[in-house]
């Protein structure tokens, strides 16, 4: 963790760099295959693969970068990090995608999101916080939805304001 | 000369309609709550509140920018100043005295000199702009799409590679946003690029969907993971808010130095404001008669950085306005706040809607004013503010961050693209790789393509056309000298090491 560790042990090779420059080199492969698909109608000039291809060459020599980083051990520290809260959250945005991709409006979708973020960063009420959330987001609806005429998704709830 | 004052006068004139004072105070207010919130810099504050905005008038809703910008930046340094987490690493060299000042009971005077210096430097800075805008809007009128190409170039590699500590890192965050600016239709020739056939593809990333996505998700994503390793403080104002006579010597030299570091580097377009704020930081420490308190809170390491930063913000507002050209985050998502109403920044900008253009820039004089009144006594108001919870935080953060998504697009694909961002962002928050970069790149990568295909169209396909052309290729010449630089030190420095 130390600079004395790496100190001492220079090369130790560090697995995400080598995944990052994988993701890299895997965005490159796909931009060249989808820009194969594109017909260059331009009759002078460059036509609408090029930019890609250039891109694509750009992602490319990036790998080879990250990949020298990660061989050498180049990347900053990292503290642990703890998986559950992030899981948390996330299950929070696809509750909340699943609510409003099924109707049920923005009041419950944004509570739910609420609620499990707030337990993701170590609340325990979850009683408690769902009545916060759905005050809350109650509110922010008739603001948004009423006051500065947005228009959010009406579900069960909103229909009866 | 005489025509900015004309120009001025107008734009004040736009800007002290009561509709529009009320614009302002109210952006300057949500900008300032916003801002404070830990962990929220002043590029998210904007693009949060960007959906407050959506059903204003053009004029009226870029007032209430000018002052959601101040007002975010200096949430950000009281934030900085009492609990010691700087929401943008501009605010960082001012969290060093800062919060120092704060743990030895004297926060009062520490918010004081920030907050008048920020007034000083953002009246001195938006004059500044006032000034150099109109010549750059000549100079820039006679740039061809080459030059523009040129231009972008130069702005892509000092907003990713230059400044950050491994251009590698900060060219592969430039490159993904690049890649999401190539999404959608193509506008000449109509063909989809990376779309996958998903329709909701078809129009592109939107910009504020990415940055919520990599700074709000994000950003909750990364604070949530490490929940366990940091630990908070919230400092108590104590004493006296206001300045002695004392500070008050002590302050006004640092103000004005920073205003001229943190203007004219802003105005680059090079981005960033960390350059200016640890300058104006060396520099006062070199300068200053009381060495000793360095370290422990000395109001001029407070003073300098926070008027450097607020010069800066002023300073990015000269390339965005007059060439379109975003060089930070928080510019980013004020041109994504011009391009909501169809607008383009730029030398035409100037000619065909003054009002809208002047009545901004007079507004950012209204907005400073607005800070200086309202936020010294109103700060009890934001300590309370710092003092929620860190869940129902978040929290609050998260459910605001999508409502401006479902307002926007109410789709699942956008909101699922929102959360796939938000994993992005924590990804590249995990290892150090910037993340402002990728929003640039998202919004100049477009441009920057549709310049270049229109400069090879007007010269028959000719790449020479890029270096004939002087302005283009002095430009040029200039990003590859900042692109190769990093890597040419690194390798002296290298050098330098395996001879001692």
């Amino acid at each position: 963790m130390t600079s004395g560790d790496s100190a001492q042990s220079p090369r130790r090779i560090d697995p995400a760099g080598l995944v990052i420059a994988a993701l890299l080199a895997g965005l490159a492969a796909v931009l060249v295959w989808d820009a194969r698909g594109l017909q260059s109608v331009a009759m002078y000039g460059m036509g609408p693969e090029a930019m890609p291809i250039v891109v694509a060459t750009g992602l490319a020599l990036l790998a080879i970068g990250n990949f020298i980083d990660a061989l050498r051990g180049n990347l900053p520290a990292r503290e642990s990090a703890d998986p559950v809260p992030v899981l948390l959250i996330l299950v929070g945005l696809a509750l909340l995608i699943a609510v409003i991709g099924f109707g049920g409006g923005f009041i419950l979708a944004t509570s739910a999101l609420f609620v499990t973020t707030s337990a993701a960063f170590g609340r325990r009420a979850i009683l408690a916080d769902s009545i916060i959330a759905l005050v809350m987001s109650t509110l922010i609806y008739l603001v948004f939805d009423r006051l500065l005429t947005l228009s959010l998704p009406a579900g069960p709830l909103e229909r009866l304001l | 000369m005489i025509d900015t004052f004309a120009a001025l006068a107008h734009g004040m004139a736009v800007a002290i309609q009561p509709m529009n004072l009320l614009y302002a105070l109210i952006g300057v207010f949500l900008g300032t709550a916003v801002g404070v919130l830990p962990g929220i810099g002043p590029a998210l504050t904007v693009a949060l509140l960007l959906p407050v905005t959506y059903k204003l008038d053009p004029g009226g809703s870029l007032i209430m920018f000018a002052g959601i910008y101040y007002g975010g930046m200096y949430g950000g340094s009281t934030t900085a100043i009492l609990i010691n987490t700087p929401g943008e690493s501009a605010s960082m060299a001012t969290a060093l005295e800062g919060n120092k000042m704060a743990k030895a009971g004297r926060g009062g005077p520490a918010l004081a000199t920030s907050a008048i210096g920020s007034f000083v430097a953002g009246t001195i800075a938006t004059i500044g702009l006032a000034f150099l805008a109109p010549w750059l809007v000549d100079v820039a009128v006679r740039f061809g799409p080459e030059d523009y190409f040129a231009l972008m170039c130069v702005a892509f590699v000092t907003v990713s590679a230059t400044f950050s500590d491994s251009p590698v890192r900060g060219l592969t965050s430039l490159f993904i946003g690049l890649t999401l600016g190539l999404v959608g239709i193509d506008k000449l020739t109509g063909q989809a690029r990376l779309a996958f056939g998903v329709p909701e593809l078809l129009d592109g990333v939107e910009v504020t969907t990415l940055a919520v996505g990599l700074f709000a998700v994000g950003e909750a994503l990364y604070v949530a993971s490490r929940r366990r390793h940091t630990e908070e403080k919230l400092e108590p104002v104590r004493g006296s808010l206001w300045m002695t006579k004392e500070d008050w010597k002590r302050s006004w030299k640092p103000w004005l130095r920073g205003t001229m570091f943190g203007f004219p580097i802003g105005a680059l377009p090079a981005g960033g404001a960390e350059i200016p704020t640890f300058l104006s930081y060396s520099t006062e420490k070199r300068l200053t008669k009381h060495p000793e308190e360095f370290s422990k809170g000395a109001i001029e390491g407070v003073a300098g950085p926070e008027a450097a930063n607020n010069a800066s913000a002023a300073g990015t507002l000269v390339p965005l306005l007059t060439l379109g050209l975003p060089t930070s985050a928080t510019a980013a998502m004020m041109l994504a706040g011009f391009q909501q109403y169809g607008l383009n920044p730029g030398p035409l900008l100037f000619a065909e809607r003054p009002d809208l253009v002047w009545g901004l820039i007079a507004s950012l004089f209204i907005a400073n004013c607005m800070l200086l009144v309202l936020n010294l006594p109103l700060v009890g108001l934001w300590v309370r503010l710092l003092a929620v919870p860190q869940p129902w935080l978040y929290a609050g953060i998260l459910v605001f961050a999508t409502m401006g998504t479902i307002a926007a697009k109410p789709s699942a694909i956008e909101l699922s693209m929102l959360a796939g961002f938000g994993v992005l962002g924590f990804l590249m928050r995990r290892f150090d790789i910037p993340i402002a970069p990728v929003v640039v790149g998202l919004i100049l990568g477009p441009i920057a393509e549709s310049q270049l295909r229109r400069a090879l169209a007007i010269s028959l396909g000719d790449p020479m056309t890029l270096v004939q052309s002087p302005i283009s290729a002095t430009l040029l010449a200039v990003a590859l000298i900042a692109l190769l630089a990093p890597f040419v030190l690194k390798g002296l420095g290298r050098f330098k090491a395996n001879e001692d």
